[in-house]
């Protein structure tokens, strides 16, 4: 990945909330992540790239943002699996979403999410990922991009 | 006029979201499904005027169930509402019989825009 294809997750993650919410997260310095400490908070919604491009994207995120996200959405039940099912939607979106700019053979699956900091997320250890911090409501989450 | 409507979306937020929006405007949501088989089985027995329809879900994706629900009912509406934003997508779901297409994330605004459109051209 260059510097141009990462600005294109960036530009990817503001549209998400202005869009949605209509107020834009702060965007931190994009980084490379060690593959072995990548972020991980409570909520993470995970979507395998195949195709042309090989790989994962993951947005993780406090409960807190979830919580908050899901209010301005106008979803009341900020019960667990509608948190769940809320970061794996962000995670779809702005994956779907970036097939704007590499193609329909930019292959994503269905979203999986992981509950909990307990369990590591895999990314190919063989391919560099890297962490976009992002603060939105002064709640923190990360998106990681890791693609061949 | 009331049209029935039928929700296919693996997201709850998303479905709750299109429901909230659109029973405000002249929508009557029948059936609700996460993926194309459960979809396939409410649409038999709900027998719906208008689909909403995602396209990334497990089971049965929406390309596939717009595929099998025109068949069913060759003059459906379908309105796309999906995160795969590029172009190809887009035609390949026009050509499949969705009418419309309408890409995440939206707003309400934009969601009943897109139904305007879809109901208006299909009713001239």
């Amino acid at each position: 990945m260059d510097e141009q294809q990462l600005r294109i997750f960036v530009d990817l993650v503001r549209q998400y909330f202005d869009r949605e919410t209509g107020r834009l997260p702060e965007i931190g310095s994009p980084h490379l992540g060690d593959a072995t400490a990548l972020p991980i908070y409570d909520f993470t919604g995970v979507i395998g790239i195949s195709g042309e491009r090989q790989g994962c994207v993951y947005v993780t995120a406090y409960r807190e943002m979830l919580r908050a996200l899901l209010l301005q959405v106008g979803e009341t039940d900020v019960a667990d699996n509608n948190l769940c099912d809320l970061v794996g939607e962000v995670a779809n979106t702005i994956s779907g979403n970036a097939r704007i700019h590499f193609g329909p053979n930019f292959m994503i699956s269905v979203p999986i999410v992981v509950k909990g900091t307990a369990q590591a997320i895999q990314v190919p250890r063989n391919i560099k990922a890297y962490i976009i911090p992002l603060r939105w409501h002064k709640h923190e989450a990360s998106l990681v991009v890791s693609l061949q | 006029m009331t049209f029935k409507l039928m929700i296919v979306d693996d997201s709850n937020i998303i479905r709750g979201k299109i429901s909230r929006t659109l029973t405000q405007h002249r929508m009557e949501i029948v059936a609700t499904a996460a993926n194309g088989e459960d979809a396939i089985k409410q649409f038999s027995a709900n027998q719906p005027d208008v689909v909403t329809m995602d396209l990334t879900m497990p089971r049965m994706d929406g390309l596939e169930c717009i595929r099998k629900l025109r068949r069913m009912k060759p003059d459906l509406r379908i309105l796309v509402v999906s995160a795969l934003a590029d172009k190809a997508t887009a035609i390949q779901a026009l050509k499949e019989g969705a009418q419309g297409f309408l890409c995440k994330p939206f707003s309400e605004d934009d969601l009943t825009d897109a139904m305007d459109e879809l109901l208006g051209e299909t009713h001239g």
